[in-house]
């Protein structure tokens, strides 16, 4: 028997399930499989705040979307081809995110009347009208599981654990991919309880098997390998990134990593990352809080250690008045917030580009710091290692910003080589250098150097008081005090000769410009790229450099008729822009709402834009 | 023929050329004095040895000490020095601080560096007051003090940093006056010897703003009836006719006198400072005036492994059964795949 195979480009799969259902490793699993096959790809896992909301109500529901495909791919996505629902609450939660047409897989063993109820609905979806004009695929995926796994010797409450290995071998077989990166990753992950593996192994088995025989699925599909430049390729998430990008500047500038942190969604995977990797000397310190993590990596960067702190918008508020001193003790760090739903503890688990003010400006005094930020999963690996160049380069804190969405995506990531990274030369002061003084500067970037302890003759003391130029000791004078402040400004402005230009991509000239930083690119470029393909007059520049901003903005600016500047938050870069280049007229396109910009709705603004 | 001495450095060297800008008359002066006669004996090069410091008057130190130095932020002390000294384990860190920098914005920081052991010195400088900001009570100013902010008397309690300290499983501590400077000096040797975060409270006279606060202890006239020098391994005697000593009665200590109900010297306890249980050490750090006379000098000195040795020490380890001996080898493993 065998049945029909499309061929398709491009497609959106969403797994969603219960919490405990184990829906994030699921749709991980999904990912690498498809990238080790060849499809580029955007993933967004969409999870609760709680670890375990109610059981099968839709506060509980957790998500993991993918869009992959045969040409690049820059975004998850907006509404799926595809949604694996593996209760009613999670049919509810997406119903609306479906295309027309769809396909629905659901575990038809948990639409009992106390399960659709329990998710909110009166009637059981599955019998109504509700999925009428969708693709309905009801599988007893629970039933069949533990048939699956009836000859495997585990406890009783394990038997339907594995649905969704059952759930993923059905949609392996819909999208012709091979089992064994799952495979291995089992025997790996479950080498200690081998009948563990083997029940999972056989449940993804009996997915495939299912979906190959039963009749339910006309057909299944082939997503032909994207046309990526040719080499090594790995999957990588943007936290993963991060953590490897710092890696790879402190072996290029042959220092040790230090790392103090407080645990903080959406940010502690960077902490557990470096935890793994003591062997390259990195030390981690989990503090008893935010200020204790910053102040120790200032400390640790007294003493000439790459310093590092990361966190999420509440603690860079607890962390401003150390920056401000590390600001002022000229003292290399690099602090990460991975930016989630604020104000206060806001939305931990999703998404938003609302810390960039703070950023920029959340510090008492005049306390102008270097602001970056990764717009990729894959360049948090650029961007943590700029950052870290710049900060032991320039001597200045620098604050990288990364948000939820590109820490916990992932795509398939060109495997770069610490080779080809740019050199990184820290200012170290030498010992013997009789005309040493703390707050001697260099001619170009204005930074002073690094005199760490245990260099003979270089002791000296810093601190939080107005330094005197050059000697670094306390001075209470008016203007030089006015000198250190404009002196400080002046470096952190100098940075704008050390990093790229501004690009943009479609038109010159074109009516409408759209500028966006950080995490949005995927988005903005999918929409942008799509307008293209239909010969829109539209233009997309994105900032990864927010302060200083980079050299050539006014000049990219000034081609353009009007431009639009696209936030995650209630319009934070379109007032630094207004403010730094006040010449230009900005729109404004803002999402709050704790989710990443949607294609449709992006491409409607804008050509609304364009017309008016 | 030649010899290379290496050079003696003697407490000049240890002298910046910063004015020391403390008020004429206040304890910190004899403190920076000890401190800076100390440094050549402690086997250290100058460029080892780092001084953290937080915000106070007390917080003022580094700028006067020849050595590196990191005058920081308020309260957050313990923190920077816990970063010095895990990056480079080899310095010898000295953190200053005051008894509103450590217990009121730091108290958190505080208990955490004991708790973790590391290996610094922790000169605590207790003047009963904020110095810095003019005058107002502290989390250790007896209950009742009239300050600029508390005008008609504290209603506060206080509490005692050596409690504090012991609470937070300290190994190390003792307990020195400002104005005595040879056993000051005594002490601080055996605080930079000791492996582990060794705590120094210091009772310092703030002369504008407490002044003779702790007189009815430090006065010559009653010293040696109010303080109880401690030493391990001897009686716990004191008293200007050295016939005063410390019992164990049930479960309180006690004065007694020797040669008054039958006591002899023999009854009087003996100074154990190694002793793992902290509950004696507890009460002879509580001890307090007019019942009992304050216990100085090494109260507490107990060994153990030091937080930067067990980090270093697991670096160590780790090295030994890394799988990735490079950033590339690490990005190069797990699932691949070639285009
Ligand atoms: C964040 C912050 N809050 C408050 C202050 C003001 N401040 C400076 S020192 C100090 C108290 C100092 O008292 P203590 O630590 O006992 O030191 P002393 O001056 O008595 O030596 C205060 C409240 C500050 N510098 N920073
Ligand atoms: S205010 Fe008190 S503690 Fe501060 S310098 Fe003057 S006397 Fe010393
Ligand atoms: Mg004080």
């Amino acid at each position: 028997m065998s049945k029909k195979v499309e061929d398709i480009d491009q497609v959106v799969i969403k797994f969603a399930g219960d919490s405990g259902d184990g829906m994030q490793l699921t749709g991980t699993q999904f990912s690498n499989t498809t990238a080790f096959i060849g499809n580029d790809l955007a993933t967004f896992p969409d999870f609760p705040a709680e670890i375990r909301a109610p059981q099968g109500t839709v506060a509980g529901v957790s998500g993991f979307k993918i869009q992959f495909g045969s040409n690049r791919v820059f975004s998850p996505g907006d509404e799926a081809d595809i949604l694996i629902a593996m209760n009613p609450a999670a049919l509810l939660a997406n119903i609306d995110w479906i295309k027309d047409r769809g396909t629905i897989i659901v575990d038809s063993d948990n639409f009992k009347i106390k399960d659709f109820e329990k998710a909110g609905y009166k009637s059981n979806p599955l019998e109504d009208e509700t999925l009428a004009g969708y693709n309905v695929i009801e599988a007893p995926i629970t039933k069949l599981t533990k048939e699956s796994v009836a000859d495997c010797e585990i406890e009783n409450k394990f038997r339907s654990r594995s649905k969704n290995m059952f759930a993923l071998g059905i949609v392996y077989w819909l999208f012709s991919r091979p089992l064994k990166v799952t495979e291995d990753y089992l025997d790996v992950k479950f080498g200690k309880v081998p009948e563990i593996a083997k029940a999972n192994k056989q449940a993804l088995k009996a997915g495939y098997n299912y979906a190959l025989t039963v009749e339910l699925l006309p057909s299944s599909y082939k997503v032909k390998a994207a046309s990526l430049p040719a080499g090594k390729y790995r999957s990588i998430m943007g936290n993963e990134a991060t953590a490897w990008g710092l890696m790879a500047a402190a072996e290029r500038a042959d220092l040790n990593i230090f790392l103090g942190t407080y645990p903080i969604t959406p940010a502690s995977d960077i902490l557990h990352e470096l935890s793994k990797y003591k062997n390259f000397n990195i030390v981690t310190l989990q503090a008893e809080d935010e200020i204790a993590g910053i102040c120790a990596a200032i400390g640790a960067s007294f003493a000439g250690s790459l310093a590092v702190t990361s966190t999420s918008g509440p603690g860079l508020a607890l962390k401003g008045e150390a920056i401000g001193l590390a600001m002022m003790t000229e003292l290399p760090i690099v602090v990460i917030d991975v930016q989630r739903g604020g104000p206060s503890t806001g939305l931990p688990t999703k998404t938003e580009q609302s810390d960039l003010l703070q950023s920029v400006y959340g510090r008492n005094g005049e306390s102008p710091v270097i602001v970056i930020a990764a717009s990729t999963p894959s360049n948090c690996f650029d961007f943590a290692y700029m950052a870290a160049k710049l900060a032991v380069e320039h001597m200045t804190p620098v604050i990288l910003l990364s948000d939820g969405f590109i820490a916990n995506g992932a795509e398939p990531w060109k495997i770069k080589s610490t080779a080809t990274m740019p050199d990184i030369n820290p200012a170290f002061a030498e010992e013997g250098d009789a005309d040493w003084s703390p707050y001697v500067r260099s001619e170009d970037k204005l930074n002073r150097t690094w005199a760490k302890p245990g260099t003979k003759g270089l002791e000296h003391r810093i601190g939080g008081l107005e330094k005197q130029a050059i000697t670094g000791n306390v001075s209470y004078d008016p203007n030089n005090h006015e000198e250190m402040v404009k002196v400080r400004a002046e470096k952190v402005a100098r940075v704008a000769n050390f990093i790229p230009e501004l690009e943009f991509n479609g038109d010159e000239n074109a009516d409408l410009l759209v500028v966006g930083w950080g995490g949005t690119y995927g988005g903005l470029h999918t929409a942008v790229s799509s307008m293209l393909t239909e010969e829109k007059s539209i233009a997309h520049a994105h900032f990864n450099f927010i302060n200083p901003l980079p050299k050539n903005t006014a000049e990219v600016f000034a081609k353009f008729k009007k431009i639009v500047v696209c936030e995650l938050n209630n319009g934070q870069f379109v007032k630094l822009l207004q403010s730094e280049l006040p010449q230009f007229d900005y729109l404004q396109y803002n999402k709050i709402q704790g989710l990443p910009f949607s294609k449709g709705q992006l491409m409607q603004e804008f050509n609304n834009l364009i017309e008016a | 023929m030649e010899h290379l001495v290496k050079e003696e450095l003697t407490f000049r060297d240890f002298e910046t050329d910063q004015d020391v800008r403390w008020c004429p008359g206040c304890g910190d002066y004899a403190i920076l004095k000890s401190v800076q006669k100390v440094m050549p004996v402690i086997g250290k090069e100058k460029e080892d040895i780092v001084f953290i410091s937080g915000i106070g008057c007390s917080s003022r130190f580094p700028y006067y000490m020849n050595t590196y130095g990191f005058h920081t932020i308020h309260g957050r002390a313990p923190a920077f020095a816990t970063g010095v000294k895990l990056a480079n384990p080899n310095l010898s860190v000295w953190q200053v601080t005051g008894d509103g920098d450590a217990l009121a914005i730091g108290g958190n920081h505080y208990i955490h560096v004991l708790r973790r052991n590391i290996d610094i010195n922790i000169l605590l400088f207790n003047n009963e007051i904020y110095g810095l900001t003019k005058g107002q009570f502290s989390p250790t100013s007896q209950t009742g003090i009239k300050t600029k902010s508390s005008p008609q008397g504290t209603v506060d309690r206080s509490f005692n940093p050596g409690k504090l300290a012991l609470g937070a499983e300290a190994n190390f501590f003792a307990r020195v006056i400002d104005i005595d400077p040879k056993r000051m000096s005594e002490v601080m040797i055996e605080s930079e010897k000791h492996k582990g975060t060794s705590l120094i409270e210091i009772l310092q006279n703030c002369i504008i703003f407490n002044d003779k606060v702790f007189a009815n202890v430090t006065a010559k006239d009653v010293k040696l009836d109010k303080q109880l020098w401690l030493k391990h391994g001897e009686p716990m005697i004191f008293g200007a006719d050295q016939n005063k000593g410390i019992i164990l009665n049930g479960l309180k200590l006690e004065v007694v006198t020797i040669g008054e109900n039958g006591i002899t010297e023999a009854d009087i306890l003996v100074h154990d400072a190694y002793c793992e249980d902290n509950t004696l050490h507890n009460m002879l750090i509580s001890m307090a005036i007019p019942e009992f006379p304050v216990a100085f000098g090494i109260i507490r000195q107990v060994k153990g492994a030091s937080f930067d040795e067990n980090v270093w020490n697991q670096i160590a380890e780790e090295k030994t059964n890394a799988k990735f001996n490079s950033v590339d080898e690490l990005m190069n493993s797990g699932v691949t795949w070639e285009i």
